[in-house]
């Protein structure tokens, strides 16, 4: 059984502070931005930031299992 | 031609359509339980990709959220907060999931309790609550049909014929095809339902405001605290917020229809993609909530939240195109409602009925009862349905609060070998008591936290707890079901 690497979570903890835990920060209506209410706004974009987050994520795990079946003398197709 | 016909045409021809495809799915394959099940294990991103965003865009968000953005307000903002959290979930827990798959060819969720744990009885207690859960899922799904078809024929076919006639085509197309069958007419349901979102949620804020940024402006001279959390309602503030984005983006993926969707998957990898991926799905999302916001300034009033998406249709375009959100709502709820029955029949026939009852049974004689049980299920809950008992939108709360108990179980189940059976069971029957009576009693919000998340502690706690106390033996039983489980490439 593979894990997850601590690299590769700390990734998929991005979005979890900035769509959940900082919710009192972002909470408000001003400054509005592309006309929606911050908080419209906020939670939009991260629609967006989280792919980026884990795409990051992506290619932290899979170089690092590459790297570790190349130590076990195998490889990925 | 009136309206109302020119929009009932279009609504049989896209839902005829969508059968269509899905009885063409299946019929170059030979239907045993895997291809029926989880489609050979062959489906790579694309289908992977159309399969979970059919199951997950159910008509509860397809209407629940327009209506949420209605009634509730800013609390909707919690449907948007965790879309994205529940792809990253998945991205740590899906393909290590599917390696467990593919290493015992596992099918249901109860296969992957008994293949971790060896325990039938966990097996089958997990498998009748997943059973359990499922069922007022699938009623809401007939319901949110109901209502579509309802409003989109301008009344002209009422409700109970509609889910009638759907849900048999929908029992008829899960009876041939399988998961296959579903994946594509999937395809359709989501080019239709993204096509919908995409121009309703723009040209409504145009037609009536002029633009979105304007819509805004309006809505918060009206009544800017409906925007902010809690919005109209008294006690979904902030903890709230926190607690119900967890527990849904933990616990979402514990839904066992999920669960069998990513043993589809041809390998872990197609699931890891999928993950980075979905949550661009979601965009359309927000559209929808727009939608919904304004409603509440040009159909103030409406008896139900739920009706406020098709109603603004209604009233700002003609017939034809009320016809096609029509036929891509009623999709929408005959997509999740095939996976859905699909996985209760499955789970209850292999994963309950055979080992507590016909342990003999062989496997194509469960393939078999299976799809017989496609059709009981189908009947319960349209019964369920057409009866309507609103008893069953908080079996349904309690439904997402339940699934996410089995987070524990799955989580720990895969990463640490020292959990077994005792400590998960009691972990389990911890959280979901502790769900059930607060949200049965109505204490959700309780000191302002979600019920489920409330259980969802207590059930880590005890398991862990539990764990740590029981004899250190067991990881025999985990070192049986783990190891070496990476036999498949780039896994």
């Amino acid at each position: 059984m593979q894990k997850p690497s601590f690299g590769s979570i700390l990734y998929g903890l991005i979005p979890f502070i900035g769509g959940c835990f900082t919710v009192s920060l972002w909470d408000r209506i001003e400054p509005r931005v592309l006309g929606l209410p911050f908080n419209f706004f906020w939670l939009t974009s991260w629609l967006l930031l989280t792919p980026l987050c884990m795409w990051g994520a992506y290619r932290f795990e899979t170089r690092r299992l590459s790297a570790l079946d190349k130590t076990r003398g195998r490889s990925i197709p | 031609m009136s309206g109302s016909l020119v929009a009932l045409l279009i609504i049989s021809f896209i839902v005829s359509f969508g059968a269509f495809i899905g009885f063409y799915a299946g019929k170059h394959h030979k239907m045993d339980l895997e291809q029926w099940t989880v489609g050979g294990r062959g489906f790579g991103l694309i289908l992977v990709w159309l399969l979970m965003a059919g199951e997950v865009y159910t008509t509860f968000t397809f209407l629940g959220a327009s209506g949420w953005a209605y009634t509730k307000g800013g609390p909707v903002l919690y449907i948007l907060g965790y879309q994205p959290l529940i792809y990253v979930v998945s991205f740590y827990v899906l393909p290590q999931m599917w390696q467990v798959g593919q290493k015992h060819k596992l099918q249901t969720q109860g296969d992957f309790f008994r293949a971790r744990y060896g325990s039938k009885a966990l097996e089958a207690v997990v498998s009748l609550l997943g059973v359990i859960f499922i069922l007022p899922y699938l009623q809401l799904q007939l319901t949110g049909l109901g209502i579509i078809m309802e409003v989109a024929s301008f009344g002209r076919i009422p409700r109970i014929p509609a889910m009638i006639i759907s849900f048999g085509i929908v029992a008829a197309f899960v009876f041939v095809s399988g998961i296959r069958g579903v994946a594509w007419v999937s395809g359709l349901k989501d080019l239709l339902l993204l096509f919908a979102a995409v121009f309703i949620g723009i040209a409504i804020p145009y037609h009536y405001f002029g633009g979105i940024g304007r819509m805004f402006t309006a809505l918060i001279q009206a009544n800017p605290r409906h925007l902010v959390m809690p919005g109209a309602t008294q006690n979904l503030g902030h903890s709230w917020y926190v607690t119900s984005v967890l527990l849904t983006a933990l616990g979402f993926f514990m839904w066992p229809q999920y669960v069998g969707g990513s043993f589809t998957a041809k390998s872990g990898d197609t699931l890891r993609r999928n993950a980075v991926i979905m949550p661009l799905y979601s965009l359309s999302m927000s559209l929808m909530l727009f939608v919904g916001l304004s409603a509440t300034l040009i159909l103030p009033g409406l008896p139900n939240g739920d009706l406020s998406l098709l109603s603004m249709v209604r009233k700002t375009f003609p017939a034809w195109f009320l016809g096609v959100i029509g036929g891509a709502g009623a999709l929408t709820a005959m997509v999740p409602a095939s996976v859905l029955i699909l996985t209760a029949a499955t789970l209850f026939i292999k994963n309950f009925f055979r080992p507590v009852i016909a342990p003999a049974m062989t496997d194509s004689q469960v393939a078999k009862l299976a799809k017989v049980t496609v059709l009981a299920i189908t009947a319960v809950a349209l019964f369920f349905a057409i009866l309507s008992s609103t008893s069953l939108v908080s079996l349904l709360l309690l439904g997402y609060a339940g699934v996410a108990q089995f987070f524990p179980g799955v989580v720990f189940g895969l990463y640490w070998k020292r959990t077994s059976t005792v400590p998960v069971f009691l972990g389990l029957s911890a959280g979901v008591g502790i769900a059930a009576f607060l949200l049965l009693t109505h204490r959700d919000p309780f000191l302002g936290c979600n019920a489920g998340f409330l259980g969802l502690c207590a059930n880590f706690a005890i398991t862990v707890l539990a764990s740590l106390l029981s004899p250190a033996e067991f990881t025999n039983v985990a070192e049986l079901a783990l190891s070496s489980a990476r036999t498949s490439p780039s896994a």
